[in-house]
């Protein structure tokens, strides 16, 4: 442990710690640009320089410098400041001085670090340099005169998003960021690019020139497209969602997040439904109405439907509060045809240890072997891909794929398609496997078939075949891919014992055993096709997608981003979402509106606020009160037991970028989808 | 400065394969590096490449000298296993690797300090009214293309230039239209000092460690 003394402080740190990491457990900051704590270090922008006494006669970069027994370090002395001034009016030569036309003027490294160390004058005469933007897609916008060759970009593409296609070209003057063969940058996780830019030479391509940085209202809330539950801050000015940003959790989403989750809002303000609607008899079209109206149709509507003709679907992007206070309200029916599950997934949902993703995400990396079942994590949660990629990069361990063989930024060894090959290879290796803490995700779209539960079944048998649970460590995981799942199973939205799942509640719509059908945000299966005509179906929602098509009678609920909620992600860890922006229009709470129905309906919910739900629901289900804290499950058997089919399995998720109401109706999405999707399918097909 | 890499130009070939021959000396070359650090082969085999190309080119009509094109880099990527851009980013910053194509002979004429402070302006201008080319163009016949560069590291017996692989060393303008109008009829002018310089001595012979010099047999 050496112990060095910063700026007359002294403190022991681990070895191999350097120089600007000890400043920083002293609280002591160093200017930097090219370094980043989850990056590797290159030590090229030498703003981070200071002094050694008794080392070298001249500054040293701290970032790359470790510490040494005794060493006395100042980074507040003349010499330093000197150098600092010196690396700062360098880096500044052929930096334009456009801040006021720049994105990231109010929130740049440069612009801040040259308030410190700038000065108020340029002594070069010469010519700034300029240099050609770049061309990187529909989400990030480029302006490479402004870029200070820190090459962070470079190795966020290599290191973390594992698609080097980004590199420094030529030299000295005429160096440049570039893909140098006009590609783009092929990465769902292209957008944290903008974040780690210290300058504005990357920017937000939907964003641009669109809003300053300190005219926005900024809310830290929780994301839903998909089931990480990635942290982010949303910034809005008025009613209007600018942008989407990450926020540091280092278990769940480190400081990256997907580019579904940064660019896909631009949804929000399209397609809404701002008011109820009724399905007019006479002309089948939906008609606009009053809460009043569409509340006393339903009540109508409902006079005479006994509790086991009901059904209720919730879809993806619910949080848990109206999913409970629509378990309640069905309740009072005494019905129990309900389903979370609109993939048409079929799992044993009694033991919660068979849906989590029980090693925790952070759990990933003290994996030594990683068996991926039916998956293609990079689209499903491409977080998680990123800390399998992490984990491969640090630990080179060896990584198994059963199911489609994709690119998923790493090598693997492709050990079949199907369930045969799943049996096969924990029979073989069962004896041999030497790893201490193997890891299985098996894709929640492996259930989506017939054979769904004894799949669950035999996923049991294999995990415990292959030593995936041991004292301490269980290595079983669900990949879900919806943000509302893991809570919905949490709190029994599923079928009860003479209750219908999803697939029996579609089939009882056409043969008129269901008569009223209740779906809250369910746009996730062509409701329009699929629901039998005679049905009675209340649509509640905020996008007017798949569910809404159907819908005799719709009220506008609220997008995540308007309400304060609950969600639970895949590996079972509660996170409170807070209201960033009001709903339009006459949309209103979700909770709120199925309580407010409750009274109308004669079956009046016992809470009037949110706080007595919240209470109702940490009574019954205690682990979910403690708020991000991850409530291990107990392993205990689940599945049932059948004969499983030969079929491959096959994943779920054919477009990144389209896979829920939000970005279905986002223009930037569609563009991506555009040029990133089509444009490998194009490809793979002239290749065929 | 050398030419820019041009993506969607004519002239890039839309595949690269090493010759026969040069595939052996890709493995010599390759074996020479530690299982795992592969990638270190990377310069000797752009720089195998860049040959490869020029000793083609100067079989066609008009000549073309040695050049790596974008083919090459993705090729030999694939051979070490790296990601293209690794290759790209290599290949552009080197000065003596050509990311477009040449003329049969390079002029590399070096203006750094002390060339020019011994009239490379001279030979600069000397060899712009002979070829009758600017800086970085190509003569129509495609013999010759001139470039300027920095130190080489022959400061002793500035100013020179460099031909391909060759010094051309004590140069004066007419010695230097002498080396180019040789060159031009595809004969092989005398390498080194044109002055008759040995190495770097002085032109009368050795003035110290004559013992020295006799042993190693330079006089």
């Amino acid at each position: 442990m050496p112990k060095i003394t910063i700026n007359g402080k002294k403190i022991d740190v681990a070895p191999g710690t350097s120089i600007l990491q000890a400043a920083e457990q002293l609280g002591i900051e160093i200017p930097r640009f090219c370094y980043h704590d989850k990056l590797s270090v290159p030590a090229n922008c030498r703003m981070c320089l200071v002094e050694i006494e008794g080392g070298p006669p001249k500054p040293v970069a701290s970032c790359a410098m470790a510490c040494g027994e005794g060493m006395v370090v100042r980074t507040d002395s003349e010499v330093v400041k000197k150098a600092r001034k010196g690396v700062m009016e360098m880096l500044l030569i052929n930096h334009p001085l456009d801040c006021p036309i720049c994105d990231q003027g109010g929130e740049c490294d440069l612009q801040d670090q040259a308030m410190g160390y700038g000065f108020d004058r340029s002594r070069f005469a010469e010519n700034k340099r300029a240099v050609p933007d770049k061309e990187l897609g529909p989400l990030i916008k480029t302006v490479m005169t402004r870029c200070i060759n820190c090459t962070r970009c470079v190795r966020f593409a290599e290191e973390i998003a594992g698609t080097p296609v980004l590199g420094q070209m030529n030299r000295g003057e005429d160096a440049e960021i570039g893909t140098f063969i006009d590609q783009l940058v092929q990465t769902e996780l292209s957008g944290n690019l903008i974040d780690i830019c210290p300058v504005g030479a990357l920017t937000s391509k939907p964003y641009a020139f669109k809003a300053r940085s300190w005219e926005l209202r900024k809310t830290e809330t929780i994301d839903v497209h998909d089931a990480v539950g990635s942290n982010i801050r949303i910034d809005a000015r008025g009613r209007e969602v600018m942008r989407v940003l990450p926020r540091l959790h280092e278990d769940v989403n480190e400081e990256w997040i997907s580019d579904r989750t940064r660019f896909a809002y631009d949804g929000l303000n399209n397609q809404r439904i701002d008011r109820p609607y009724i399905r007019n008899k006479d002309s089948g079209k939906l008609v606009e109405a009053t809460w009043d109206e569409a509340f006393d149709f339903i009540k109508t509507k409902l006079k005479g439907v006994k509790g086991e003709q009901m059904a209720a679907l919730v879809g993806d992007l619910v949080e848990l509060e109206s999913i409970v206070a629509l378990k309640d309200l069905l309740g009072k029916y005494a019905s129990e045809n309900m389903d979370c599950r609109t993939d048409g997934a079929q799992f044993d949902p009694a033991q919660r240890a068979g849906y989590l993703f029980n090693s925790t995400i952070a759990g990933i990396e003290e994996a030594d072997a990683i068996l991926i079942i039916g998956a293609n994590p990079r689209w499903e949660a491409p977080l998680i891909n990123a800390r399998i990629r992490k984990t491969w990069m640090e630990k080179r361990i060896p990584i198994g794929v059963i199911g489609e063989a994709v690119d998923l930024t790493y090598p693997y060894h492709h050990a079949g398609t199907n369930m045969d090959d799943l049996v096969k290879l924990a029979k073989d290796y069962a004896k041999k496997v030497k790893a201490e803490k193997p890891l299985i995700i098996v894709g929640s779209g492996v259930f989506e078939r017939t054979d769904g539960m004894a799949i669950h079944q035999a996923l049991y048998d294999a995990a415990e075949k292959l030593g995936m649970i041991k004292e301490g460590w269980n290595g079983f995981n669900i990949l879900h891919r919806a943000a509302s799942r893991v809570g919905a199973l949490d709190v029994g939205f599923v079928p009860g014992k003479k209750g219908k799942s999803f697939k029996e509640i579609v089939d009882g719509t056409k043969d008129g055993s269901i008569k009223a059908l209740y779906l809250l945000g369910a746009d996730e299966f062509p409701a329009h096709s699929e629901i039998g005509w005679k049905t009675f179906v209340i649509y509640q929602g905020h996008h007017g997608d798949h569910g809404a098509a159907r819908a005799d009678v719709i009220l506008p609920g609220s997008a995540y981003s308007e309400k304060d909620g609950i969600y639970v992600n895949m590996e079972g860890r509660p996170q409170l979402a807070k209201r960033a922006v009001f709903p339009p229009g006459e949309a209103r709470e979700d909770w709120k509106i199925i309580r407010a129905l409750s009274a109308v309906l004669n079956k009046t919910l016992p809470y009037d606020t949110q706080a007595q739900l919240r209470s109702r629901i940490y009574e019954e289900w205690t682990h979910l009160e403690n708020i991000d804290v991850v409530a291990q499950a107990q392993w205990k058997k689940f599945g049932k037991k059948g004969k499983t089919l030969k079929a491959d399995f096959v994943n779920p998720v054919r477009n990144f970028y389209l896979t829920n109401a939000i970005c279905r109706a986002s223009d930037t999405m569609k563009a991506c989808s555009e040029s990133f999707v089509r444009q490998t399918q194009d490809v793979l097909e002239a290749a065929e | 400065m050398k030419k820019p890499f041009e993506l969607h130009a004519d002239y890039q070939p839309e595949s690269f394969e090493f010759t026969k021959a040069n595939k052996k000396k890709v493995e010599k070359i390759i074996a020479l590096y530690p299982k795992g650090r592969q990638q270190s082969a990377v310069m000797p085999m752009l720089d195998l490449a860049q040959r490869q190309v020029g000793e083609e080119g100067a079989k066609m009509d008009p000549p073309v000298g040695g050049w790596i094109p974008r083919a090459a880099m993705d090729t030999i990527a694939q051979m070490l296993g790296m990601p293209n851009i690794k290759v790209y980013e290599v290949a552009s910053f080197y000065s003596m690797y050509n990311m477009a194509p040449v003329g049969k002979h390079l002029v590399q004429v070096c203006t750094t300090t002390p060339c020019w402070l011994n009239g490379s302006d001279d030979i600069v201008k000397s060899c712009k009214s002979h070829l009758g080319i600017g800086m970085n163009e190509t003569t129509k016949d495609g013999k010759f293309t001139l470039m300027e560069v920095e130190c080489l590291g022959a400061c002793v017996n500035a100013p020179m230039v460099q031909i391909n692989d060759d010094y051309y060393e004590d140069l004066t303008p007419e010695t230097m239209k002498e080396v180019l109008d040789l060159l031009g009829e595809d004969m092989k002018p005398e390498v080194g000092s044109q002055k008759g310089r040995k190495a770097s001595m002085a032109l009368s012979g050795p003035t110290t460690l004559k013992e020295t010099a006799k042993k190693a047999k330079v006089i």
